[in-house]
């Protein structure tokens, strides 16, 4: 049986690759190799993951230097017999290849994504037209599960300590679209503002990186437009 | 920064003077072909451009667009790329604008007659 190199990051911010080898198999995910060097060979390897088939987003990690869900990513379809395995860019390490999110975390409240709402329990549900057009462009944000991803995939987030990231500013994108939503003009302040859509370059890697294809791209440059008029209307927002 | 919103607004005056400037480059295109056409010397080609003042309107219009465009860019540059904090970023901006608006508006001077010794 031929095997497969696999070099895991040991360590936190100070750390080094550690190479092992695991037998290749017909079908194998990166998820599967991990588990399998941590099961049969280290069992002090430290990383994430929890469902293991792409709902949960918690086994974001760099594959051969690209985030990817480690369980959505097959070791065939790297086209490679060296895997290198690190944990996600832009985030502080904890140990091996689970980072600390918080920060990435922050920025969503940074970002003022909490939903606002004007209504109560006695209110009638609000009757949301599917089709109307802020709408569609919410429904095009939403799915987001908050894996990391995208945040890792930014250079302007290495570049840049206070800037949002994309996965905050999507989902502001998703609130100020949404016509329950009683807080756009403070969701829309926080992502206006100092560390905000004003700094995407549009290099489009978050859009590129999505594992379920959202484009926080296409989001921020909603948010950029949006902000513009509204500059340009004389209000700040 | 004492306005959140100071770095939107320094964004979309970037945006705009973009947007202004991108035909005025056209036209400076066309006037460096015409200008050069022969002789390449200061004397010759003001011999051909001194005696337009709509030359003067342009080149006043587009070298305040510059100056207020290029060191936008160039803080943006000097913090993400090159690490520089935001207080010195800003000092180094205010200068280049400074800078390129005395140097162009030097340059434009000349259009209109004075000697560009």
């Amino acid at each position: 049986m031929s095997h497969l190199t696999v070099r895991i990051w040991r360590g936190a911010d100070e750390g080094e690759f550690q190479d092992f080898s695991v037998p290749m198999r017909e079908n194998q995910t990166v998820l599967d190799v991990v588990s399998e060097v941590q099961r049969t060979q280290d069992q002090s390897l430290s990383y994430r993951f929890a469902c293991r088939v792409g709902v949960c987003g918690s086994c974001a990690m760099m594959v051969n230097g690209k985030p990817r869900w480690t369980c959505r990513t097959h070791i065939r379809s790297l086209k490679s017999s060296v895997v290198t395995i690190a944990p996600l860019r832009n985030m502080p390490r904890i140990k091996d290849l689970v980072t600390d999110m918080s920060g990435f975390i922050d920025k969503w409240g940074k970002a003022g994504n909490v939903f606002e709402s004007q209504r109560d329990r006695g209110d009638a549900p609000a009757l949301v037209d599917p089709s109307s057009p802020m709408r569609k462009v919410a429904d095009a944000a939403i799915e987001c599960i908050n894996c990391g991803v995208c945040h890792a995939a930014c250079d302007v987030v290495s570049w840049n300590d206070a800037y949002l990231g994309p996965a905050a500013l999507n989902r502001a994108w998703s609130l100020v679209n949404d016509e329950r939503h009683s807080g756009k003009k403070e969701t829309m302040m926080a992502a206006m503002g100092d560390g905000g859509c004003g700094n995407c370059h549009s290099q489009g890697n978050c859009m590129a990186a999505c594992p379920i294809g959202l484009s926080p791209t296409r989001s921020i440059a909603g948010l950029k437009k949006m902000s513009l008029m509204s500059l340009l209307g004389g209000s700040d927002a | 920064m004492p306005n959140p919103m100071f770095e939107m607004r320094l964004y979309l005056l970037q945006r705009l003077t973009a947007i202004l400037m991108l035909p005025m480059v056209i036209g400076h295109l066309a006037t460096i072909m015409y200008a050069t056409r022969s002789e390449l010397t200061a004397a010759s080609i003001l011999e051909r451009t001194q005696s337009s003042p709509w030359l003067v309107v342009f080149y006043t219009g587009f070298v305040i667009l510059v100056s207020i465009h290029a060191p936008l860019g160039l803080r943006k540059i000097m913090g993400e790329w090159l690490r520089v904090s935001p207080k010195l970023a800003n000092r180094i901006s205010v200068l280049l604008f400074l800078g390129f608006l005395g140097l162009g508006l030097r340059g434009v001077w000349a259009l209109t007659g004075g000697t560009m010794s």
